[in-house]
């Protein structure tokens, strides 16, 4: 029967590998989706019939609860909401890992399992807390600001040594609650502080990294009841999430600790001052320029999924294509707050994805661009991340969209952005402020190509 | 023994992990990071051991169905927001120009 078992394990990790693999490339994506969760399922069912399950009972009900919960959440939540979708899912995710290695225990165990069953709790309970926070810090429950508190390293610094003891007495003594309690308890404090320090502008960091953590807590459950499949499963998704992590970093030009640590640099009084004044325009003014454009970029960013504006755009890009202009998108790869969040969005807007370009495809040709259209991004097409050394994101790589010939900021008000930092964008030479909701502005231009 | 074979098999895991991610364009990034996510809800299956190994009702039974419960969302909400991300990736290429 173990035989049995173990083989059908080996299918099912071929078919998670296959899975990720296909999921690489947008033709091959969803087939790859759905021979991962083929995997899931042969998984599953093979555990349910040949793993000595003489109760299901209280199986039924797992099932029964987490998947009606887990099916209504993913039909019902709106696509700007899956940032902190995902979070929340992958929260689940770890918090199953940390009961998981809670269930394992028991008495009469080696000191290796009893200290993979404290990394499942520690890890696990980490990622539930820190998934929860940044769920709240994404949907604007909780603010988005970076909170840092003096003392904060030292607090931290003594968490680390309180775990770590805890920990030794939990394995010394397996049997007895209390360290467990207190196992539990700190990793749940761990997650909470080391997610509170990050700002919204990190977030898509964040949510790749703690998806990486989950897979990690898995893997260790696997080692703590010995199961193969938790461990490759695991160990997959860790990896996967480590590399997809680097990328986002990458794209910030920081590196993973100083997201983690660093909160956001503050903000160092600049030497330069911002030069020049604003010019607003009204929308309607702006339509003279769109009908003139023979090619328009449009730079989307976190503002277009709160005005929901997705849909505008594309309306607006059919007009402007149909008045023999070439449009393209400019995505920024932390643009929104989870990776690739803008390319999401403009797919359910039903905008080709070939039309959407990386910053490295778009920043060599800015200047064959008549118009620049930047809709609610700010710190990804922000100048000061090239000219102003004091800038917390001098060095970023951004989207120049100041090289263009003519820019459009579409904006609510003079707000900066969630990293704080004021943006010589809006005060260039050939900078035009439209103010105002960004999809009641895309609708005005919509209406004037119409008349 | 057995522990080696278990590390022996992570670290390929890991290495597999890393060689399928590398090169994957920015468009992909939400839905393969929240299809990861599914498969990280393999706990599921250590779950179900541990709620159903025994007959007696103990902490370790109960335990184990509450991690089935949570499991069974990060699985189901996972493959389901996944899928529908990719489905609206799709539906463009027969209607691109």
């Amino acid at each position: 029967m173990e035989i049995f078992v173990n083989s059908s394990y080996i299918v099912a990790t071929v078919l998670f590998i296959f899975g990720l693999k296909l999921l690489g490339h947008p033709g091959t994506a969803r087939k790859g989706n759905m021979l991962s969760s083929l995997g899931m399922l042969v998984a599953v069912v093979v555990t349910l019939v040949a793993n000595g399950i003489v109760d299901y009972t209280w199986i039924a009900i797992g099932f029964v609860v987490g998947g009606i919960i887990g099916a209504l959440a993913a039909r019902m939540v709106a696509m700007t909401a899956m940032p902190e979708m995902v979070a929340l899912f992958n929260g689940f995710g770890g918090l199953a890992s940390l009961l998981l290695g809670w269930a394992a225990v028991e008495s009469g165990l080696s000191a290796f399992v009893l200290v993979t069953i404290f990394l499942s709790i520690l890890i696990g309970g980490t990622t539930f807390t820190g998934s929860l926070l940044a769920y709240g810090k994404l949907s604007e429950k909780v603010t988005g600001r970076p909170v840092q508190f003096v003392g904060q390293r030292f607090v931290n610094a003594a968490l680390l040594i309180a775990i770590l003891v805890s920990g030794v007495l939990f394995a010394m003594e397996p049997t007895n609650p209390v360290w467990l309690y207190i196992v539990v308890g700190l990793a749940a404090l761990l997650g909470i502080l080391a997610v509170l320090p990050i700002g919204g502008a990190d977030m898509p960091v964040v949510i790749s990294l703690l998806n990486s953590y989950s897979g990690i807590a898995a893997a260790a459950a696997g080692f703590a009841i010995e199961n193969n499949i938790l461990i490759v499963a695991g160990s997959l998704v860790g990896a996967s999430g480590i590399i997809l992590t680097q990328i986002m970093c990458k794209a910030m030009n920081r590196s993973l600790s100083n997201v983690l640590f660093s909160g956001f640099g503050k903000v160092s009084k600049s030497a330069q001052k911002i030069e020049g004044e604003v010019k607003p325009l009204s929308a309607d003014d702006a339509y003279y320029v769109l009908e003139a454009a023979t090619s328009v970029l449009v730079v989307p960013g976190y503002g277009m999924a709160v005005a929901q504006a997705q849909h505008a755009v594309k309306e607006l890009q059919e007009l402007l294509e149909a008045n023999g202009a070439e449009v393209n998108y400019g995505i920024h790869a932390v643009a929104g707050r989870m990776p690739g969040h803008m390319n999401v969005l403009l797919a359910e807007a039903d905008v080709s994805y070939d039309l959407l370009l990386e910053m490295d495809q778009v920043n060599p040709r800015m200047e064959t661009y008549d118009v620049a259209i930047v809709i609610g991004a700010n710190d990804v097409v922000n100048p000061a991340a090239r000219e102003m050394e004091g800038s917390p994101i001098y060095g970023m790589p951004v989207i120049n969209v100041d090289q263009a010939r003519t820019v459009f900021v579409l904006k609510r008000s003079m707000a900066s952005g969630f990293a704080g930092v004021d943006n010589p964008l809006f005060f260039k030479e050939n900078t035009r402020m439209v103010f105002g909701d960004a999809k009641e502005t895309l609708n005005t231009l919509i209406r004037a190509f119409g008349d | 023994m057995e522990i080696v074979y278990q590390v022996f098999v992570l670290i390929l895991a890991i290495f597999v992990g890393f060689e399928l991610i590398r090169k994957v364009p920015a468009t992909l990034h939400t839905p393969l990071m929240s299809g990861a996510n599914a498969i990280s809800g393999i706990t599921l299956v250590g779950a179900i051991v541990a709620a159903g190994i025994r007959e007696e009702p103990t902490l370790s039974k109960y335990l184990g169905a509450a991690a089935v419960a949570f499991a069974t969302i990060n699985v189901v909400g996972g493959y389901m927001v996944t899928n529908r991300m990719l489905a609206m990736f799709k539906k463009k290429e027969g209607g691109r120009k």
